[in-house]
């Protein structure tokens, strides 16, 4: 059985939480796993994360060095790559750090990459079968990846439950020794924090969202009018804010704005796993598209098959008739 | 005061921007077919990845500020030069199909070899691709660049070319916010969709390259070793294909549009979602 290993993300000092996350998919794979955690940073930050693992991990190796202070990928990628024993399975968020980092890594590794695992049905020998997802989550897909020379495997975020696990009571191992000096041909400069919008759409009791369903500029006054009926706020899918439509600021998803409304029309929208990650507190969701198979309707309250640019009209006109 | 001209860069970027020809999800309900091993292709329509629109926008933004050429390439089939010719319409110099027998059923990893096997029979400062397909996995981008020791950065968001030897760009990060880096040529960048807003390509337009020659490279033009590519030497192989059944899926309201508007209105005054 191959060493599983999981690449912790961490900020601030405390563990990001898809540190469980991974732990929970290494059973998935062996249900007798005992995966190791590694994690790379610098100073007193990269201490505590480390410490805090060991209460679920019980090996965690640290690799410190001050080029890793950030998490530039194309370094990290470099120190793994000396860490990481040939042949082992290595677990990674499916995250903007993670796209960056991992298919390179397979490579260097020399080991099986797949990307966006949703679920893990198990290992047969050296065939691990996992499930993933394409065209937008429409369809699904089994997939048998070769993990007999090791693999860097991608994983949802959200996708795998975290376990209660008893007290791991583990060690930390530090691993600096072994990676030497990094430098790559990519250097981190700065964050540009995102400019807040007009509207704070994280802090709307009420959204009418819009999506690719609006077809055109012209038509987000059909959703303007419907949220100035309702006394709802106007929020989009990433489309929109793509073709330029709406600000950045007005956009829902893992790219965008996390809001946590009572109610939400989700309008035209298929329903990506990226978008719904923005969606929290569990809110009251409506959704109208037009294609009776857009994904949307799997986490909806309620749906309607309509087409959006009939259907908000007519919906207004008779609230503001109330 | 800030005398700085504005300077007239002659760098000459070579770039090579790698597309896919896709089924269009905007204009398709994706479905299974009969025998559940693929989806039902018949009647689909295809058009070029989104992704891999906006990086050859981007390619001929740069390359309008800073001169230089824009190949677009495909590992695929005959099928596959309509969307060279739509990016060649658009204003990108060359196409180039890159197809043979001995590359189906290649994973991530053989298309990654495949490409880099001619990005070495060229002399390009500048690779491109789109941060994922629509049934891909966001891989390829990053294995080529790792294959050819290049710098590498994905979720690209924009782009800006500092002088000959780099470029500064940013990366999507969460939160909407941007992550800056500088890169060094030549790299590979996956870029993201809303970097640019992707030219209009009309019927005339299409006209105009339709007669244009797509040269076509197989295993011997490039010299790639057969076995390393293809389903053969594939490590991720698709077993099926099925509908997934995520929670416990809404109640759907049926009836005229009337009634449902009706039944609409009452559950948004029971939610709060009417003020």
């Amino acid at each position: 059985m191959a060493r599983i290993f999981a690449y912790i993300e961490h900020k601030a000092g405390v563990a990001d939480d898809s540190a469980a996350e991974l732990l929970a998919a290494a059973k998935a794979i062996d249900p007798a796993a005992s995966p190791t955690a590694v994690v790379t940073g610098w100073g007193a930050d990269l201490d505590s994360v480390c410490n805090a693992l060991t209460t679920s991990y019980t090996e965690v190796w640290k690799i410190a060095a001050e080029s890793l202070a950030y998490p530039n990928a194309e370094l990290i990628r470099k120190a793994l790559a000396k860490v990481v024993p040939h042949g082992s399975i290595l677990l990674i968020p499916h995250d903007h750090f993670g796209v960056d980092l991992a298919p390179g890594l397979a490579i260097k590794l020399d080991s099986t990459f797949v990307s966006d695992v949703v679920a893990i049905e198990g290992l047969d020998g050296a065939s691990l079968k996992i499930v993933r997802q394409e065209y937008g989550g429409q369809v699904s897909t089994h997939v048998r990846c070769d993990v007999s020379s090791g693999a860097v495997i991608n994983l949802r975020p959200g996708s795998f439950k975290p376990q209660e696990n008893a007290s791991a009571n583990g060690t930390v191992v530090d691993k600096s020794s072994e990676v030497g000096a990094l430098s790559s041909g990519r250097r981190y400069l700065e964050t540009v924090v995102a400019e807040s919008g007009d509207v704070d759409i994280s802090k709307q009791a009420v959204l009418v969202s819009i999506g690719r369903g609006i077809q055109e500029k012209d038509n987000v006054s059909i959703a303007q009018d419907l949220a100035d009926a309702m006394g709802a706020a106007v929020s989009c899918s990433r489309p929109v804010v793509d073709a330029k439509w709406l600000e950045k600021s007005r956009q829902v998803g893992s790219s965008g704005q996390t809001v946590k409304p009572k109610v939400y029309m989700a309008c035209g929208i298929s329903g990506s796993f990226q978008h719904l990650a923005g969606l929290k507190g569990n809110p009251f969701i409506i959704a109208i598209n037009k294609n009776p198979k857009a994904p949307i309707f799997q986490v909806a309250d309620v749906g309607i098959v309509d087409d959006i640019l009939e259907f908000l009209p007519e919906l207004t006109t008779k609230i503001r008739e109330l | 005061m800030d005398v700085r001209t504005e300077i007239i860069w002659e760098i000459n970027v070579e770039i090579l921007v790698c597309v896919r020809r896709v089924p269009d999800t905007a204009e398709n309900e994706i479905e299974l077919n009969s025998a559940g091993n693929d989806i039902e292709r018949d009647d689909l329509v295809y058009s070029i990845n989104e992704w891999d629109n906006y990086a050859v926008e981007e390619a001929l933004q740069i390359v309008a500020k800073a001169g230089g050429n824009v190949t677009v390439v495909t590992v695929g089939s005959e099928d596959d030069e309509e969307v060279l010719r739509r990016e060649m319409a658009m204003g990108a110099n060359h196409g180039v199909l890159i197809t043979d027998d001995a590359f189906n059923g290649s994973d991530g990893k053989g298309i990654a070899t495949i490409l880099k096997a001619y990005v070495q029979k060229g002399k390009f400062d500048l690779i491109l691709t789109g941060v994922q397909a629509e049934d891909g996995g966001a891989q390829v981008g990053g294995m080529l660049a790792a294959l050819l020791d290049y710098p590498f950065a994905s979720l690209v968001n924009s782009v800006e070319v500092v002088d000959a030897k780099k470029l500064k760009v940013s990366r999507e990060i969460a939160g909407g916010n941007r992550e800056m880096n500088e890169i060094d040529l030549p790299c590979v960048l996956s870029i993201q969709t809303g970097i640019n807003e992707p030219r209009y390509v009309g019927m005339r337009g299409i006209r105009q390259v339709a007669s244009l020659e797509i040269p076509t490279f197989g295993t011997s033009e490039l010299g790639v070793d057969a076995s390393s590519v293809g389903g053969a030497a594939a490590k991720v192989k698709r077993v099926d294909y099925f509908v997934p059944a995520l929670g416990k899926g809404a109640e759907m309201l049926q009836g005229s549009r009337e009634e449902i508007i009706d039944n609409l209105i009452g559950l948004l005054k029971a939610k709060g979602g009417l003020k």
